[in-house]
């Protein structure tokens, strides 16, 4: 297991619990590449605030920056942490105990109605 | 709480290890209990689906290990991740006899791999090219 995944992952965590900070990962996984003013123009946050934000995004490395037109950053989707989080989740929401005991059913039901089963050993069937 | 990599669940069934490797290895089987419709060629190597109708969804497996009637494994596509996404978890199912019934365990493993260089190269390029191609179009477009 690599040491840094969980560190990883709980930046993406942290990342998207803040609303205003989706709406900024949301608008650029739409639309694509944009500067802090661009996305400001688009969403009901201020531009210092989107700032600060997208700071943070880039220092969970969900953001990349690079330059744009008349020498403005432009800020860039990066989707590489996000596959290790949801990574994370796919592992809990991976669930073995429900088809497991559908297993069990299936198994008890067949044993009691050989004749819809073709696994049965005809050994078994009860004379009706 | 540490990555999970790991998934194993262990259950006793009360039926021998024979009736457990037929519901396990046969689409007769995994319709039944697993998915509503399953096909498999049971080979290493070889391909299998399970069909839920309900949710619309087809789960695409590689036969792994055959061992009849104590092994039987097969990598999936890892669920919540793109469908075209190469990675996979291991599924593995091991039945040993207990009394006149089984012990079947199942693990399934692979959760914590990383994207990995070659991954974040295939991606990086593709971002890289689609800007490229992006220009060029706009260039022919321009010329023309």
């Amino acid at each position: 297991m690599p040491p840094d995944a969980e560190a990883i992952a709980e930046q993406v965590f942290t990342a998207l619990a803040d609303p205003s900070r989706r709406d900024i990962l949301a608008a650029l996984a739409s639309g694509g590449p944009a500067t802090a003013t661009d996305l400001a123009a688009r969403l009901p946050i201020t531009r210092q605030a989107i700032a600060k934000h997208l700071a943070l995004l880039a220092e969970a490395g969900l953001v990349t920056a690079e330059p744009g037109e008349r020498r403005r950053v432009r800020y860039r989707l990066r989707s590489a942490p996000m596959q290790v989080a949801q990574q994370f989740l796919a592992a809990l929401a991976r669930d073995w105990d429900g088809p497991l005991s559908a297993l069990q059913d299936h198994l008890d039901r067949s044993a009691r109605e050989p004749g819809q089963a073709q696994s049965v050993n005809p050994d078994e069937r009860r004379t009706p | 709480m540490a990555f999970p990599d790991r998934i194993e669940r262990t259950v006793e069934l009360a039926h021998p290890p024979a009736k457990v490797w037929a519901a396990l290895t046969t689409a007769e089987g995994l319709g039944a209990w697993f998915g509503n419709e399953a096909a498999i060629d049971l080979r290493p190597g070889g391909s299998a689906r399970m069909r839920w109708s309900e949710e619309g969804y087809t789960a695409h497996m590689q036969v792994e290990r055959v061992e009849e009637p104590a092994v039987f494994g097969f990598t999936w596509h890892i669920f919540g991740l793109p469908e075209d996404d190469p990675r996979r978890t291991y599924v593995e199912f091991t039945l040993e006899p207990a009394g006149a019934g089984t012990r079947l365990t199942v693990t399934e493993s692979g959760f914590a791999q990383l994207p990995d260089d070659l991954y974040r190269k295939a991606y990086d390029g593709n971002t890289d090219g689609w800007a490229k191609e992006l220009g060029e179009l706009a260039a022919y477009l321009d010329a023309a």
